[in-house]
């Protein structure tokens, strides 16, 4: 049998497969930078600890339970905000995951700073194990798709993806819901199976800390979250390297990576050619070219 | 009352204001939100901090070698993570900026520790009574100091030649660098005067609540930001006038309202700005361009 602190790594390893694999799906796929990813995954975590508790449905309801309701503040605060784009768009979700920290600070139901405790533990590593494959079919599937190749043309470019006849706030909104969904299952599995939670486990930093698995393994490449994931979780813990150097290196690894390989370790050049969102520079330039073909004409 | 809380407003929002100005000039020339901006205004609090308590220095050299020596710490933060970046795509830089400003706020921890250290005011406790509000004398200095860097960089941007290079930097690079202008020493010298101001702002806010911490920069660096989407990001009026509406929200609203919400205030107004007039207050609304 693996030992009880093996077991635990590997658990983690799972939830933060589905969290990257998800957020790969808004920022690597879409295009769309969120650094608010974490807050989805509280809200799920809160979402499922909560029916457990107070309801006491079984563990596979409040999972489902916990990705809904996160689905549903995907949507929530996507309908809204999407229509921003780039910079003002990655501001607005570490907007709201800053308030929805504070919220559930100050909330009753939550706890409020001590948090939730007692949450029962029914997180098995079968269950991650089958989170984790029914997160990445269902990723493949969508990225496969017509959806997916709507996505990627939004991510290529917004503006041509639009003229092609692309709904492109719908897509954005769709991304953001599935993404949120499974940031829901993931924070399902980790209420239940730390058994306790708190508003700060789900700060800012820890949005980063996905946001970093994303870049490392690769924006838009499946295989790219998942190595991240894994590289992420379990390297550290086997360096024993505490907190602070951890941090330290993931941003280190944040402006290292795009300096020297923006596609990360397993990416195709997505980021140095076609761009996410054209470097302003260059949309000047072709504004220019095209002022001057029409007064050519 | 409410004369009491407008006053710590406009204070609180007057620090904004000189962190907003540091955003709003990146932006305006680069496009770029400079995430490590807070960690600027951090390193700003720490130095002024340690040569005051350390070396003993007065407050007002303090005061200016910390603005000088966050000059340097932005033009080295521009040189290694975004100048390489220039030619990329704008979420890259994003990711390296935000990377940045997680490195240096680690680093701080690592060499500072996570406790905060105390920041003695340099000025006698004076209290200023009227018959309805009381000011400190610290708040007066906060007051006067940011009005004269602000009144400064309004002269520098509108009257100086390098000011001048600034703005035609910023309406078009191109252009402006077809007429001889150096584009990177604008782009320095804006990453130097930004970071300047946003020391300014951490020195006197580590005396006014006479603490400094490592993570201090996180919150006022995004407040900060807030306020220059507010008013208008690229727009300098507009971050001054953002700041300042964004301290007296902030303080009205945890007066009135509840005060557990009060760093909630700030993102609240930030999505209903962007929701509803994303180019700000002051801000010229931007097409997108093909």
């Amino acid at each position: 049998m693996i030992s009880a602190y093996y077991l635990q790594i590997i658990i983690l390893v799972g939830i933060n497969i589905i969290m990257a694999s998800s957020l790969n799906l808004i920022t690597g796929f879409t295009g769309q930078l969120s650094i608010g990813h974490a807050a989805f995954m509280s809200v799920g975590a809160y979402a499922s600890a909560l029916v457990t508790l107070k309801l006491g449905l079984p563990f596979f309801v409040s999972l489902l339970c916990g990705g809904l309701v996160a689905a549903f503040f995907g949507i929530l605060i996507g309908i809204p905000t999407l229509k921003l784009k780039g910079d003002y768009l990655a501001i607005a979700t570490l907007g709201f995951g800053e308030i929805v920290r504070i919220v559930f600070l100050n909330l009753e139901i939550t706890g409020g700073a001590v948090g939730l405790r007692g949450i029962p533990k029914d997180t098995t590593l079968l269950w991650v194990i089958i989170s984790v494959l029914v997160t990445l079919f269902v990723l493949y599937r969508i990225i496969r798709s017509r959806v997916g190749r709507a996505l990627i043309a939004i991510r290529e470019d917004e503006t041509a993806a639009e003229s092609m006849g692309i709904n492109t706030t719908y897509y954005k909104i769709l991304a953001f819901g599935v993404g949120a969904f499974f940031a829901g299952l993931g924070g399902g599995l980790f209420s239940h199976y730390f058994r306790y939670i708190q508003p700060n486990s789900f700060g800012f930093l820890k949005s980063i800390e996905y946001l970093c698995m994303v870049v490392l393994g690769g924006l838009g490449n499946m295989w790219g979250s998942i190595i991240g994931a894994a590289a992420l979780t379990a390297i550290p813990e086997f360096l024993r390297a505490s907190a602070d150097y951890r941090q330290l290196f993931y941003g280190a690894i944040l402006v290292i990576m795009m300096r020297l390989r923006p596609q990360g370790i397993m990416g195709e050049e997505i980021l140095s050619k076609s761009n996410l969102t054209e470097s302003p520079f260059l949309s000047k330039l072709k504004l220019r070219l095209k002022k001057q073909k029409n007064q050519d004409i | 009352m409410f004369f009491q809380q407008l006053i710590n407003g406009i204070v609180l929002g007057s620090t904004y204001a000189l962190i907003a100005l540091g955003y709003t000039m990146v932006y305006g020339i680069i496009e770029l939100i400079n995430f490590a901006h807070g960690e600027i205004y951090m390193f700003g609090a720490f130095v002024g901090m340690i040569l005051v308590t350390v070396y003993q220095v007065p407050f007002f050299i303090a005061f200016f070698l910390a603005m000088a020596l966050a000059s340097l710490l932005g033009i080295t933060l521009e040189y290694l993570a975004y100048r390489p970046l220039r030619r990329s795509t704008r979420l890259a830089a994003l990711i390296s900026a935000i990377g940045a400003s997680i490195f240096l706020q680690n680093l701080a921890l690592l060499i500072m520790g996570s406790r905060p250290y105390s920041f003695p005011s340099p000025f006698v406790s004076k209290v200023y009574k009227t018959s309805f509000v009381t000011v400190s004398k610290v708040e007066v200095i906060i007051l006067i100091v940011s009005f004269l860097l602000m009144l400064g960089l309004t002269f520098l941007i509108q009257k100086t030649k390098i000011g001048i290079a600034m703005r035609a930097t910023a309406q078009d690079k191109d252009t402006a660098s077809l007429m001889g202008i150096n584009i990177n020493k604008v782009i320095t010298v804006t990453f130097a005067v930004g970071s300047a101001l946003g020391a300014a702002a951490g020195v006197m806010v580590g005396i006014y609540f006479r603490s400094v911490t490592p993570m201090m920069g996180l919150m006022p660096g995004l407040k900060g930001f807030v306020a220059a989407v507010l008013g208008g990001i690229g727009s300098i009026p507009g971050a001054m006038l953002g700041g300042l509406l964004l301290g007296i929200a902030e303080v009205m609203g945890a007066a009135y309202i509840s005060s557990q919400y009060r760093d909630a205030v700030a993102f609240a107004i930030l999505i209903i700005v962007l929701l509803f007039k994303p180019s700000g207050l002051i801000g010229s609304s931007l097409q997108e361009k093909v």
